[in-house]
């Protein structure tokens, strides 16, 4: 247990349960149907799917910004509901998101500074100079110069946004990041400087990271294990050079040979 | 559909109790006695005490609304101490009246609205879009009465061409063609405003549009920029309008008090104007309920055609 | 990916929120507005020191005195009064009495909607429900009902104003919060560990603030007037007090002998609202982003073309599609820049050629160039030829163009979605595309949409027919695409981005079967994508786009294999490809150190 980052056992998340106005019983959705990982400290763990397949709901579980139907979830070795009860600030502290869409995840009329400060302030409580240093740290650690500070969210471009939406889920200090399609809205060579940004502020930080994706190339290059999730379930799970090697699930051949590939089979 | 219509009927009953409460809450937040109002010189104590027991309004709020409202869904709205008749006679006949000049203004101003919205859109900075704005900015700007009071000096007074006040001519008319023409000054008055309203979210709503991706997809197809325009791009906006039109009904419901006092038209709005500076409080009460309670009806009908025009919400 | 998006993103925000008042003044009717508003309520202001007669000095002698008569510029009314001092000091009123309406509205209105949108559920669902019923009062009616029962006046005409006013900004305002609070950056907030009330007033107030400030300068106007209004039928100011529509309504006895006393006061009402108007609609076009961006232009039936372009000769007579120098732009505020420079591309009849570039690089607006569909304005074809067998598209009629479109030249766009007709039925959209080509009786024009149909997979499809889109899933959707551009046999399809919007699976398909359709009917396919998997499984030649001009062309293969280009080698090296694994980061992280070295 106590090596896990991240434990989910039998997770469920339903949407639209209980009755309308005039009695009739709802559509049910479950969108995440009774799901049990585990993400090492330290490793990436991957999970792909496709759209509708739930794998956004359970990354939102885990940081709290969604609520599960049922389950149980342990975070750093410590159980969510009770992180719940305390607040999104203790949930903040030990995991942190990246969205997928970088420029719609920072505020468009507040400065970067403003931005990069709260998580300091809020969830480390760290005085007016100890942010200043800690935020021309984060910068530099993600390769920003330090007048970015004193800009808006829309002079960046996509890949420098995304950049900053990273150095604020560092600002957090917590050793959990939870990846939400990090490079699906980016253009391929800025997603590719990305992933490497990624993956060095792992071994410097020794974080671990639980990637939402649903492209198996990227999957492939970044992650230490796969979770295939088809409709709410993990359809298979295994360490990735396996997953791509020996594909156990139907559906897991179907994607992987769904990909388009650079060259045709040779 | 009809399960949706249906559907629609029932979700207005809590709106009309809602509404009947507020009517009923604003109206006892009268200060003062009515009894007073109502006895004027009369008003000894002992009076006094005996119009309350028979208005019943010494019981408790809640209790007296119940009263009220269970009169009401019978039929009885009470009667007008001023005039002495049953409110609800008052109310259905001054009604009618309303409802002939809202009904032709609110079809003069949709239509207006819409072509006028239309031809501006798709002549986007020509001189009919210019004269069109123009024209709509000064018609939202003026006051309606002001504008009344002008047209009957012109039309009336100074050209004689219409007749100034009233519905039917005192002596002889009474026919239909007499009601067009005593409707003409006030209706078209009415329409001004909500027609403005309607022409430029007409406008917006075509220019945006025209500008969405389906819209390029039927010129791609190869079809002339007539049907592009009016059997795709107007299509989509007019499911944005109606909704306006709905709530213009109720700019032209409410903005008949102004145009019922100018043109003495006999009206409800005439006739709540009067019955305020009376203090007749049922007949106020009554007169309230009963045009709000056709508003929602108006807004319920704009719902429906909304609907039958598009799908996505009838699922 | 859309025009606006190729074109490069318009830098907006703190640069233009200190020119915003430039731009409020560059618009000029809106600066008139301004000036005359600014007029009027200085001269309100002033009323107390400027050289004016007692505004309620009674003079039954000079009563009625007309227009520029001595002593009164404006005339008297019927107890002698002096017009012009008593429309200085109405006037005075009224704007007090509505901008102070427009305020408590403003603040009481725009809480609930923040409370509302922000809560969402349960809370939400009662705060409207309650703003419901005060819209389901006609406007006039409820406030004329609460003056009935506070009494007439001037105070409570505007307490009865700024109520039947609140449901406006609780409606704007929840509107719009409601979209904000599920942004993403609503929830990094919170995860930043902010708490409710901070995220209300410090991330959402800040972007709701520009709607407020529309709906207070678009609602200002209306207040003015219903103030007027209820004091026009006696039940606003009281005698002495007058506003404007108070001098109006006892003016209008005199209607016929004297009825400038009534005109008068209308004229002022009319030019406070009006300036109040030109001023609101200048301040939404500044604050509204679509507005400034130009997103409110009506584009017309074909983009514009540079009268004097270059128009380079054909070189490849023997293409089915030749574009020849291709330059198009767009024009904004006056400036003209460019998004393609210099394209020149070739489709030989039955081939598949591939245009790829990363976002900005000008691919769609090339494709959209070939028949004319960038929307113009803001776009122009500033130079170059296209040639259809031969033919200059951008020289023939319009009529000739159209013609052109969807019979030898069809499209398929990105995302299904917005671009099928949201309230047509599939088959109808199928037969359009037919009929506006052929003339066949509706029969036959049913029979062919269902069979167009059933060519690209929809199962059942004289039954889906009947289905609107938003019925059909993503890859359904693309399909009824497909069928629309095969409609007419076309020489070429040009697919923008067809299957970016689409999942992998779905996109394996849906490239099947236009591989598939391409072989049966030989067609020529441009393929426009930013996706070199998608290219290599399907075209046959590869052009790569940066920056708007083509930096390579070749044989896919070949051009895979062993790019030329710096560029392209790059972008190449940056693709994650299914069986390379983690040797993927080492590779990009030699070609980012090769690029950083000097």
């Amino acid at each position: 247990m106590t090596d896990n980052a991240i434990q989910v056992r039998e997770l469920t998340k339903t949407f639209g349960e209980g009755r309308s106005f005039l009695g009739r019983e709802r559509h049910v959705v479950r969108a995440v149907d009774g799901i049990s990982l585990a993400l090492r400290s330290g490793e990436t763990l991957a999970v792909v799917g496709e759209s509708g397949s739930g794998k956004s709901t359970l990354a939102r579980m885990l940081v709290g910004l969604e609520e599960p139907t049922s389950g149980e979830m342990f975070i750093a070795g410590r159980d969510a509901a009770g992180l719940r009860r305390r607040g999104p600030r203790a949930f903040g502290k030990i995991v942190q998101y990246v969205f997928q869409d970088p420029v719609a995840s920072l505020n468009p009329r507040r400065t970067i500074q403003d931005i990069l400060e709260v998580p300091l302030k809020l969830l480390n409580g760290y005085d007016a100079g100890r942010r200043r240093a800690r935020m021309t740290e984060l910068l530099d650690a993600v390769h920003m110069p330090a007048d970015t500070l004193n800009r808006y969210p829309h002079e960046f471009s996509g890949g420098q946004a995304q950049r900053i939406a990273i150095a604020r889920a560092l600002a957090a200090e917590a050793q959990i990041l939870i990846l939400d399609e990090p490079v699906s809205a980016l253009d391929v060579s800025v997603q590719a400087q990305v992933l490497l940004l990624l993956q060095d502020l792992k071994r410097r930080f020794g974080l671990s990271y639980l990637l939402i994706s649903h492209d198996l190339a990227v999957v492939e290059a970044i992650s230490d294990r796969v979770a295939v999730m088809l409709l709410g379930k993990v359809v298979e799970e295994a360490p990735v050079q396996e997953v791509f090697a020996r594909p156990q699930n139907a559906y897991t051949r179907q994607l992987i040979a769904s990909a388009p590939k650079l060259r045709a089979s040779e | 559909m009809s399960a949706y219509i249906l559907k629609r009927l029932l979700s207005i009953i809590p709106v009309l109790f809602g509404l009947s409460i507020i009517v009923f809450l604003v109206m006892s937040m009268i200060p003062g006695d009515p009894a007073i109002a109502i006895l004027g010189s009369y008003a000894t104590p002992e009076n006094v005490e005996r119009i309350n027991r028979d208005l019943g309004l010494d019981k408790p709020l809640v209790q007296q609304y119940f009263i009220w409202i269970g009169n009401v869904v019978q039929g009885d709205f009470g009667r007008s101490f001023a005039l002495n008749r049953p409110v609800l006679d008052e109310v259905l006949e001054r009604f009618r009246a309303t409802l002939i000049l809202a009904g032709v203004a609110l079809v003069l101003c949709s239509v207006m609205g819409l072509i006028a919205g239309v031809i501006s859109a798709v002549r986007q900075f020509g001189w009919a879009d210019k004269a069109i704005t123009f024209v709509v900015l000064a018609g939202i700007s003026m006051p309606s009465f002001w504008l009344g009071l002008i047209l009957i000096l012109l039309f009336a007074v100074r050209w004689r061409l219409l007749p100034a006040s009233g519905m039917y001519a005192i002596y002889g008319g009474g026919d239909l063609k007499d009601l067009l023409l005593h409707l003409i000054l006030p209706a078209s008055t009415l329409a001004v405003v909500a027609a403005g309203v309607i022409a430029r979210l007409t406008r917006a709503a075509m220019l945006e549009v025209l500008r969405q991706d389906f819209v390029r997809t039927a010129r791609a197809k190869g079809l002339p920029e007539r049907q592009v325009i009016y059997r795709h791009a107007f299509r989509a906006a007019l499911v944005g309008v109606i909704p306006v039109i709905g709530i213009q009904a109720g700019f032209v419901l409410g903005g008949a008090v102004y145009i019922e006092t100018v043109f003495q038209w006999p009206g409800i709005g005439a006739m709540l104007v009067k019955a305020i500076s009376t203090r007749d409080i049922l007949l106020v009460q009554g007169g309230v309920l009963i045009v709000a309670s056709s508003h929602v009806l108006f807004n319920l009908a704009a719902d429906v055609v909304q609907t039958m025009l598009d799908p996505r919400i009838r699922a | 990916m859309t025009v606006a998006t190729s074109s490069g993103p318009t830098p907006a925000g703190s640069r233009n929120q200190v020119s915003a008042w430039r731009l409020l003044l560059n618009n000029r009717l809106a600066a008139v507005g301004l000036v005359l508003l600014s007029l009027l309520v200085l001269v309100a202001l002033l009323a107390p020191l400027l050289p004016l007669p007692d505004p309620d000095a009674t003079a039954p002698a000079e009563r009625l005195q007309p227009v520029l008569s001595q002593g009164h510029l404006l005339g008297t009314d019927q107890l002698g009064r002096d017009i012009l001092s008593r429309l200085t000091w109405g006037s005075r009123v009224s704007m007090a009495v509505g901008f102070a309406a427009t305020l408590v509205a403003a603040a009481i209105g725009s809480t609930i909607g923040l409370v509302s949108g922000y809560a969402g559920g349960r809370t939400d669902n009662l705060m409207m429900r309650g703003v419901d019923m005060l819209m389901a009062f006609p406007y006039i009616l409820l406030a004329l009902a609460i003056v009935a029962a506070l009494g007439p006046g001037l105070m409570n005409a505007l307490y009865a104003i700024a109520i039947v006013n609140i449901p406006f900004f609780a409606r704007n305002v929840r509107g719009v919060t409601l979209g904000l609070s599920h942004a993403e950056f609503v929830d990094a907030a919170r995860l930043s560990g902010k708490g409710h009330l901070s995220i209300i007033t410090t991330e959402v107030l800040p972007n709701v603030l520009p709607v407020i400030v529309i709906t207070m300068s678009t609602t200002a106007g209306w207040m003015i007037l219903e103030t007027a209004g209820l004091s026009f039928l006696g039940l606003g100011a009281q005698p002495p007090q007058a506003d404007l529509g108070s001098m109006l309504g006892e003016g209008r006895a005199q209607l016929f002998t004297a009825p400038q006393v009534s005109i008068v006061p209308g004229v002022m009402i009319f030019l406070i609202v009006i300036s109040l108007n030109v001023l609101g609609d200048g301040i939404r076009d500044v604050l509204d982003p679509r507005l400034r961006s130009g997103a409110l232009l009506r584009p017309g039936p074909r983009t514009e073309v540079h009268s004097d372009r270059a128009q380079p000769a054909n070189g490849f007579p023997s293409a089915v599609l030749n574009v020849e120098g291709l330059e198009t732009g767009f024009v904004r505020n006056g400036h003209y820049s460019s998004a393609v420079k210099a394209v020149s591309l070739h489709l030989h009849p039955g081939e598949c050629l591939g245009l790829i570039g990363e976002s900005g690089s000008g691919k769609s607006v090339t494709a959209l160039s070939i028949m004319g569909l960038v929307n113009s304005p803001p776009g122009v074809i500033r130079n170059g030829g296209i040639y259809l067998h031969g033919d200059d598209v951008h020289s023939m009629p319009d009529t000739r163009l159209i013609s052109c479109r969807g019979s030898r030249v069809a499209y398929i766009f990105q995302d299904p979605l917005t671009t099928l007709h949201p309230m047509h039925t599939i088959g109808r959209q199928v037969e359009e595309a037919i009929s506006a080509h052929q003339r066949l009786d509706r029969r036959a024009l049913q029979e062919r949409s269902v069979a167009l149909l059933e060519r690209v997979g929809i199962r059942d499809a004289r039954e889906r027919a009947k289905h609107y889109p938003h019925q059909l899933s993503g890859g359904q959707r693309q399909r009824v695409g497909i069928a629309m551009a095969l409609a007419n046999d076309p020489d070429v399809i040009v697919a923008d981005e067809p299957t970016t919007a689409l999942d992998v699976t779905v996109q394996a398909q849906i490239l099947g079967l236009l591989k598939e359709l391409r072989r049966e009917r030989g067609m020529a396919l441009l393929f426009i994508t930013h996706d070199f998997g998608v290219v290599a499984e399907i075209c046959d030649r590869v052009a790569v786009m940066k920056d708007g001009v083509v930096v390579e062309t070749g044989p896919t293969q070949e051009l895979l294999a062993d790019p030329q280009h710096d560029y392209t080698k790059r972008l190449i090296a940056c693709v994650p490809e299914i069986g390379r694994g983690s040797d993927f980061l080492a590779r990009v992280r030699s070609v980012f150190d090769a690029g950083n070295k000097p």
